[in-house]
């Protein structure tokens, strides 16, 4: 099996698991009552075209009565015989507040096919059957994905739906300073709401590269952490880190290349090599950087976002 | 280069994340700087580093490089692994040197970026 299959494969396990019995199973039950006859039996499994079913007397779960059954009468000619002398009266029953996986194991383990379903009370509420397990799952599966892909559709569409004159989205983070283990997570959302907005994956990249840069600086080099804001508009995103210190000396010294105020531990771990703030600008449109010893700083990035092309014009009928 | 054909070259083994053995790549990239993977690597690599640090799966993710290779046999720790899973990039592990790794792949077809944009000349900062 390759990875992928199974990862598909682990998916559907996990709906089995999180399933409740009571949305997969057929909440209508025909059933039969023990005074009711073989014969009278052979109609009602015809007609309803079921192949067995729960024998019920006031409300209460005496036992089943399957097409097996049925059958064997058939051959011993007691089709006169009632159904109570001739059900299985030990009846494997599930909770509908169980999960569809006690429903797999116990049809694996007994071999039925079709098991009463009641509530905690003993009160039938329902039948399971091995279809009702495939439907129910395939339905959710189908309904994940929908709602999937129903979120991304909205995502994408919030600025033709929300009108104003200027619509903005503003993502705010804030940043722990030496908190080098959720380094990125910040980022990692700025970039993943781009593409959620249908950013392309090359402006999705640059605003998350600069992002990172910016948040990696904000954990290292700040006394106490600061705040990362991400006003997102259709045609750019505009990203703002601030901190209160300890403020950059020199600026023009920050802006060269291979500069670095890190400490060792940080160059230890790839970062700190002085050349953060000169990715940020490669990436960026624009870029702003102000700063002052004992402050704070302030770093403003601008990308502007490329109109979508216009739509491929219709093919011309004339060429043809 | 597909997946399975790094992972040949390589002689790498699996250790975590999802992975689509049917994944192509249309360069490398190898460094055990960050900065560097962040300012000169293109989209759609596969990474090879010695570090193993959490990091550096944020670096692949933002820089959109697919897969990460941990040279010299280094295992990495489990937050790297289960950071690597939730952002669905796969992680390998290979015996050779960086050196060797960089150069099979080469050997196999497997080009870089090319040659870099410099930032180095002092005073090349503006205001």
């Amino acid at each position: 099996m390759t990875e992928g299959s199974s990862i598909e494969v682990s998916k559907i396990q996990e709906l089995v698991y999180e399933l409740r019995i009571a949305e997969v199973m057929q909440p209508e039950v025909i059933t039969v009552m023990p005074h009711t006859s073989m014969r009278e039996l052979k109609e009602i499994l015809r007609l309803k075209r079921i192949s067995g079913a729960p024998v019920i007397e006031d409300g209460k779960l005496l036992g089943i009565i399957s097409i097996e059954d049925l059958i064997k009468a058939l051959e011993e000619g007691a089709m006169d015989d009632l159904v109570g002398a001739r059900m299985t009266r030990r009846v494997e029953t599930l909770y509908s507040d169980e999960s569809v996986i006690q429903a797999v194991n116990r049809m694996a383990h007994t071999g039925y096919g079709r098991i009463p379903v009641t509530d905690r009370s003993g009160k039938l509420v329902g039948i399971v059957t091995r279809g009702d397990i495939i439907r129910g799952t395939l339905r959710r599966l189908e309904l994940n994905y929908r709602e999937e892909e129903i979120q991304r559709y909205r995502a994408r569409h919030i600025f033709q739906d929300i009108v104003s004159d200027r619509t903005s989205l503003i993502l705010r983070y804030h940043v722990q300073s030496k908190d080098f283990a959720k380094g990125g997570s910040a980022s990692s959302r700025i970039k993943r709401a781009i593409e959620r907005l249908g950013g392309s994956p090359a402006i999705a990249r640059r605003v998350g590269v600069a992002a990172y840069e910016a948040e990696m600086n904000l954990i290292i080099h700040t006394t106490s952490g600061g705040e990362m804001e991400v006003e997102i508009q259709p045609d750019q995103v505009h990203l703002v880190a601030v901190d209160d210190g300890p403020g950059i000396a020199d600026l023009n010294q920050a802006m060269r290349a291979g500069y670095s105020t890190a400490p060792e531990w940080i160059r230890e771990m790839g970062f700190g090599a002085g050349m953060g703030l000169l990715n940020i600008r490669n990436c960026a449109d624009d870029m702003k950087l102000e700063s002052s010893a004992g402050v704070g700083t302030r770093l403003e990035i601008w990308f502007r976002i490329p109109p979508p092309p216009p739509p491929a014009p219709e093919p011309s009928e004339s060429l043809l | 280069m597909k997946l399975a054909e790094v992972l040949t070259v390589l002689d790498a083994e699996k250790i975590g994340g999802r992975v689509d053995l049917r994944a192509e790549f249309s360069r490398g990239a190898a460094a055990d700087l960050m900065s560097d993977v962040l300012t000169y690597a293109r989209p759609d690599s596969v990474l090879l580093t010695g570090l193993i640090y959490p990091q550096v799966v944020r670096t692949a993710e933002m820089a959109g490089l697919q897969a990460i290779v941990f040279v010299r046999g280094k295992r990495p720790p489990a937050e790297t692994v289960s950071l690597a899973k939730e952002v669905g990039i796969p992680l390998f592990s290979t015996r050779y040197t960086m050196y060797e790794a960089c150069g099979l792949l080469y050997q196999a077809g497997l080009p870089g970026p090319g040659l870099c944009e410099t930032f180095d000349q002092p005073g090349q900062a503006e205001e």
